[in-house]
């Protein structure tokens, strides 16, 4: 993959609606033929900033680049980019052919070769005999299809998918996953993917691009993105994590929940207070005796693959997820290897996100958000 | 079934009532009087002398026609222009569009009779220019004027209403795929607004064809359409039963004109209901 080319640049990008500003001197590159994603709750700007790519908002400040071209400019239609919209925007008085077609007939392709084109997208996004479907009869995940196809078959330079798969099941949504990640790699297009699920992100990201309140929080590969966090709003946004107030001690040793701990982060000033962040699986459960700190557990799920326990120590709520059980109210000792423990500078972020004392309730805020999105 | 209150089943009673003494009856009678002569006997020769009034069905369909198109062109362009605009002016310009809606046809076709007579304000103005008068009532182009005048709103407003809940992201979809502005009316905008143009159509059409008081008075008596030939017919008794077959071919002219126009239309959201 050449990472190396930028195809486009944003710049200083400001904007806001109703004096409420959305994304603020806003700065990103993205290189050719990666898969970016730009991740964020809702609200923190990532589709304002795809549809400044795409065309359909004007910065108010900044530039953008395309192929080192600024085309703040150029409308739309003039882009070499194309969108795979929220709910698909197919043309309702066209059949599928003609809906793929559209960016071919507005060219003036010869029909011959319109036809030619339209079948090898079809069959790319295997939908073989649907052409003359109308879009109504369609499921979501084959209009989602169509969506694509339609975007595909101009063959843009960039891809731009703002959240297309929020509307389709769990299921299907996983399937859509696996096959647009085929996509890109079959088709050696730039995608740039808008989404506020972290876990899609992940798994389909060669770079991710997490965003809160018009900023971008952190740019990296979703394993950077994972495993070094750089503050606690991308280490609370991207999977579980206990993130605790910490102090570094000295290079290599970090005093948090009252004990010191060996780590592997270096750098800071001595005695420079810092977030700590210990994924939940990182955890290990030992005796008591072994114990690096210990805890009394105060609830245990299950989740399938591992248990899901809330154990407390020292008034803290830590979140481990383990293979081994443990029963509720019984005492347990906890160990971290050096490289599980993240440490991170302060920010505005810190102490934003407690512990796990309110678990339930931070599930139902995070399904509340989706609701919202859903109404968008 | 579920079992239905006593309001749900009588709430139509009323209507039905109604209908029946003032629709249904009436219509009984445009047959009756159609298929018999002065004295009650049945007859079809009321129907095979309207060949002689072929000339004026053709007439009146032409100036209908013509009205509508002109309509049509000036309408279609007004409710795009209208639906692009902020939310608040778009509502001040329905209203206004809406107001003349609001007054008696009848004095509305007066008024214009006002303004374009011999003696009215547009020839006074032209003569104050410098200008000839020019004889305008009495000519064709005052009653098609008319019936554009009377019923442009009546075009106006199914075509906005289904241009400005057009979704916007079937525009930016245009847009991305590389239509420019022009090209977005046609390919979308136009076709997806179809329903709107043909109400908008079957609602200037219809009254436009059946109109009396449009021709007599802005045609100054030269021109004879249908609905004048039919209220003439009805002022006398002895031509009733002319009158009524004359009805009679217009009331299936309208619904054979209407049933077209449907077709073209999904059918769904569109269709008229005359």
């Amino acid at each position: 993959m050449d990472q190396n080319t930028k195809i486009i640049e944003l710049k200083g990008v400001c904007k806001s609606f109703d004096d409420e500003p959305v994304l603020k001197d806003l700065c990103l590159d993205i290189h050719d033929k990666e898969f970016i994603t730009l991740l964020g709750p809702s609200g923190c700007g990532k589709t304002t900033t795809l549809r400044i790519i795409g065309g359909f908002e004007t910065a108010d400040k900044g530039e953008l680049y395309f192929m080192g071209k600024e085309i703040s400019d150029v409308p739309p239609y003039k882009r070499h980019v194309n969108t795979v919209f929220q709910r698909y925007a197919l043309f309702p008085h066209l059949n599928v052919f003609e809906n793929i077609a559209f960016g071919l007939r507005i060219a003036k392709t010869p029909e011959k070769e319109i036809v030619e084109r339209v079948q090898e997208m079809l069959a790319l996004v295997n939908l073989k005999g649907f052409e003359k479907r109308t879009v109504s009869t369609l499921s979501g995940g084959q209009q989602q299809r169509v969506a694509i196809a339609r975007a595909l078959i101009n063959h843009p330079k960039v891809l731009l998918l703002d959240e297309p798969l929020a509307a389709l099941d769990l299921k299907l949504r996983k399937d859509m996953q696996n096959e647009l990640k085929a996509l890109h790699e079959r088709t050696g297009i730039t995608f740039v993917y808008v989404t506020h699920d972290q876990e899609e992100a992940l798994s389909m990201s060669d770079t991710v691009v997490v965003m809160n309140d018009g900023i971008i929080q952190q740019i990296g590969t979703p394993e950077d993105i994972y495993n070094e966090p750089k503050n606690a709003f991308v280490a609370d946004f991207i999977g579980e994590s206990n993130i605790l107030d910490g102090v570094m001690i000295d290079d290599y040793r970090a005093k948090f929940a009252g004990h010191t701990f060996e780590c592997l982060d270096k750098g800071f000033e001595k005695n420079e207070p810092v977030d700590i962040v210990v994924r939940p699986e990182d955890v290990d459960i030992v005796d008591v005796e072994k114990g690096m700190l210990t805890g009394v557990v105060t609830s245990v799920t299950f989740k399938g693959v591992h248990w899901e326990i809330i154990v407390d120590i020292q008034n803290f709520k830590w979140m481990i997820q383990t293979t081994d059980y443990c029963a509720p109210d019984s005492t347990i000792g906890i160990y971290i290897e050096p490289d599980a423990i993240h440490v991170m500078k302060k920010s505005e972020y810190s102490n934003m996100f407690g512990d796990y004392s309110s678990y339930s309730e931070e599930f139902d805020e995070l399904s509340d958000a989706e609701a919202e999105i859903e109404e968008e | 079934m579920k079992k239905r209150s006593f309001i749900e089943r009588f709430a139509a009673v009323p209507h039905s009532v109604w209908a029946l003494l003032f629709i249904v009856a009436p219509l009984i009678f445009v047959v009756y009087f159609a298929f018999t002569d002065t004295y009650g006997n049945f007859t079809f020769d009321n129907i095979t002398m309207l060949s002689s009034y072929t000339h004026i069905f053709v007439l009146s369909v032409c100036f209908a026609l013509i009205a509508t198109v002109i309509c049509l062109l000036i309408g279609y362009p007004l409710a795009f222009f209208i639906s692009q605009l902020k939310p608040k002016t778009q509502k001040l310009l329905v209203v206004l569009l809406m107001l003349p809606m609001w007054i008696s046809l009848l004095i509305r076709t007066y008024s214009l009779l006002a303004l374009l007579d011999n003696g009215g304000l547009f020839n006074s103005l032209l003569e104050k220019l410098g200008f000839e008068r020019v004889k305008i009532v009495g000519t064709s182009g005052a009653v098609i004027l008319g019936m554009v005048y009377d019923f442009l709103p009546y075009m106006v407003l199914p075509i906005y209403t289904s241009v400005s809940k057009l979704d916007a992201r079937y525009l930016e979809a245009a847009h991305d795929l590389g239509c420019n502005n022009i090209k977005t009316l046609f390919k979308v905008v136009l076709p997806l607004s179809v329903p709107g143009v043909i109400s908008g159509i079957t609602m200037v059409f219809v009254p436009s064809i059946s109109t009396f008081y449009i021709s007599q008075k802005l045609g100054g008596g030269s021109f004879d359409l249908i609905g004048d030939t039919i209220e003439r017919q009805f002022q006398n008794v002895s031509t009733y039963n002319m009158g009524a077959a004359i009805s009679l071919v217009m009331m299936i002219l309208i619904l054979i004109s209407v049933a077209v126009m449907n077709k073209f239309s999904d059918g769904d959201e569109g269709s008229v209901i005359v």
